[in-house]
């Protein structure tokens, strides 16, 4: 940005022929410089996440020596008798990103097929934008949301859910709980809400990479809009479209503010989708200022090492899948 | 599968009859699914839309001046949020402040010069996943880098874990912006002999100015509703504070506390003060595209 007060002298020709004149070498040096500098601040990118791995690690090695592979493994969590185990807030973890894609991903789905298939051009950037803000509002606004305005709503649904759904036999058990409104399925729903534009907008993109010679051959064999893009835009965009799912998990696991409001709060792991839980983030966001024993806080730091590394295993696959889709763009084209 | 095998051996026409039974029962499907996909639009919307009307009808409520001029009260007592928001306004403007120069450079690093070395891609591969790595764990890092070195929480440290967030995001869209620009222009800049800093700074950054600051403003929006991330860095403050090495009340944290709290005074200026925040957000959002958008036509 220093150059941009400079540019007067620059511009002017006889500044840059005395400057070419002068030496090439200074210039040479000066790019030099230039590489070194911008080089240091991708370098600095790269050592944020050597700092955070390394930190996490530092932190969790209390946790990691005494318990070892016994914490993931074990469901107890008591600060007052100082045992720890992380399998509960993993669990909850897992299942509420689990409700999130099982919601979000055919909404997600039927709304990127409205996007590109069915929209009326005037209403095509309004609608996507709609949708990207969504993934704006804050998710804070999203707990204190869920906490006040559907937690209430799903406490009246609940009873009658378990009543009639709760009574199938073997699937039955997930629709059973205390009907309080708040717990692992709220946390879940609300999830499902926030990834949504996330994953719409992915599967919205790669949509309209497909080629529309793709497309139109398929029209004119007689294939419904449907069969268009079931059998011909989803083969074809597959990579991306799961890059856009992975992408949307990512996003669900690490979530806090929302779920922090909403899930309850209680280390139990339970079949029962309306019964009260914690996932890591939660936990973290619930427990670790209150932490002042170091086994405490060790094992929450162990926590948040396991939340990172699932996290950017799932991002890591995300990413893997959509360059590969761009890549096969590329050599299309 | 059908449809691509069907009709090389039979006309079209004798099967897209309404009495084939195959033929009606594909246009039914597709009418389903078509129904289908617009009520999931709708399901989208019917959110974004009762979210908002939540916010406007709870949070106008407990808007007013006192909102900007009186402090956090303490619990059962009327009050405002001045001291959140000043302070919110302080760690986030430091945070962009850090973050921009860092983002842009990292960005130009990879679009002008690393291009596909391979530092270059092992940054873009570790700038994507910090992009959504889960900003708690950002917390975490930052609380023992800053915090639990210096023993107290500082609005600094919430500064610096916000600015770890904001990084990706300027680094992102600066790279984006400025692969955009066509070879020819810097072909041209190099051949009047120009160094490639100059080249750079004066003629591919200039060209996509309006991008690169979408993505500082797409980064402010990031960071101004974050949460998580300061609620182990900043922490929180009961008074008017301006100094940023004690702890900072924000807004997030704010409405946070005030939230989960049972006081009804409290919970009428979390709304308030949700309804702020999320206002700030849609506008920084609007106006990245509206500037984006301008800048590129």
């Amino acid at each position: 940005m220093t150059g941009l007060s400079t540019t007067h002298e620059a511009t002017s020709p006889t500044t840059i022929a005395a400057k070419k004149s002068a030496s090439a070498s200074s210039f040479a040096f000066q790019d030099a410089l230039f590489h070194r500098s911008t080089q240091f601040f991708a370098l600095l990118v790269l050592a944020t996440l050597a700092g955070i791995i390394a930190s996490l690690f530092i932190g969790s090695w209390l946790t990691l020596t005494q318990s070892g592979p016994r914490f993931f493994v074990t469901d107890v969590w008591d600060p007052v008798r100082n045992l720890y185990g992380g399998m509960a807030p993993l669990w909850g973890t897992l299942i509420t990103a689990t409700i999130a894609l099982v919601i979000g991903v055919p909404v997600s789905f039927g709304i990127a097929i409205f996007l590109t298939e069915m929209c009326p051009p005037v209403l095509k950037r309004p609608l996507g934008t709609a949708v990207e803000l969504l993934a704006a509002i804050p998710s804070i606004i999203y707990g204190m949301w869920g906490l006040f305005i559907l937690s209430p709503i799903l406490a009246e649904l609940q009873p009658s859910i378990s009543a009639t759904l709760g009574k199938l036999p073997i699937i039955g058990t997930i629709f059973q709980g205390p009907p309080m409104g708040i717990g692992v399925f709220t946390a879940g729903l609300i999830l499902s809400i926030m990834v949504i534009p996330f994953i719409a907008s992915v599967m919205r993109d790669v949509f309209e990479t497909t080629p529309p010679i793709l497309k139109e051959s398929a029209y004119g064999l007689g294939a419904t809009t449907w069969e268009v893009m079931w059998n011909v835009v989803l083969p074809y965009t597959k990579a991306g479209v799961i890059g856009g799912i992975m992408l949307g998990l990512g996003r669900a696991l690490g979530e806090t503010m929302a779920v922090t409001f909403v899930i309850g709060n209680a280390y139990n792991i339970s079949l029962q989708l309306f019964d009260a839980g914690n996932s890591i983030a939660s936990s973290l966001a619930n427990e670790f200022n209150e932490a002042s024993d170091p086994n405490h806080l060790s094992a929450l730091i162990t926590l948040g090492l396991m939340l990172f590394f699932l996290s950017f295993l799932v991002l890591a696959l995300s990413r893997w899948m959509l360059t590969s889709l761009s890549k096969k763009e590329g050599s299309r084209t | 599968m059908s449809t691509r095998e069907a009709p090389s051996s039979i006309p079209t026409q004798s099967l897209a009859t309404p009495d084939n039974p195959i033929y009606r029962r594909r246009v039914w499907v597709n009418r389903f699914n078509l129904a289908v996909s617009i009520a999931a639009m709708a399901f989208g919307m019917v959110f974004l839309l009762w979210i908002l009307f939540t916010l406007a009808s709870k949070g106008l409520a407990a808007f007013g001046p006192a909102l900007f001029t009186q402090m956090t009260p303490p619990p059962g007592s009327d009050g405002g949020l001045a001291n959140a928001i000043f302070g919110s306004v302080m760690i986030v403007g430091a945070a962009i402040f850090i973050a921009t120069p860092i983002g842009i450079m990292a960005g130009i690093y990879l679009a002008e010069i690393g291009r596909e070395s391979a530092i270059a891609k092992v940054t873009r591969f570790v700038n994507d996943i910090l992009l959504s790595a889960p900003s708690i764990v950002i917390g975490l890092f930052v609380y023992a880098l800053i915090v639990a070195r210096f023993k107290q929480y500082s609005g600094w440290a919430g500064a610096v874990a916000l600015a770890i967030i904001a990084v990706p995001v300027v680094v992102r869209t600066t790279e984006t912006m400025l692969l955009l620009v066509p070879n020819s222009m810097r072909e041209a800049a190099i051949a009047l002999g120009a160094p490639q800093w100059r080249v750079v700074t004066m003629v591919t950054l200039r060209a996509v100015k309006g991008g690169v600051i979408t993505g500082v403003l797409l980064a402010l929006a990031r960071v101004s509703g974050e949460t998580a991330p300061l609620l182990f860095t900043s922490l929180n403050n009961q008074f008017w504070s301006t100094d940023m090495s004690a702890p900072m009340a924000n807004l997030p944290v704010v409405i946070f506390q005030f939230a989960m709290s049972p006081y009804e005074e409290w919970q009428r200026l979390a709304w308030a003060g949700a309804l702020l925040i999320t206002l700030v957000v849609l506008a920084l959002n609007i106006l990245a595209r509206t500037v984006f958008r301008q800048k590129n036509k």
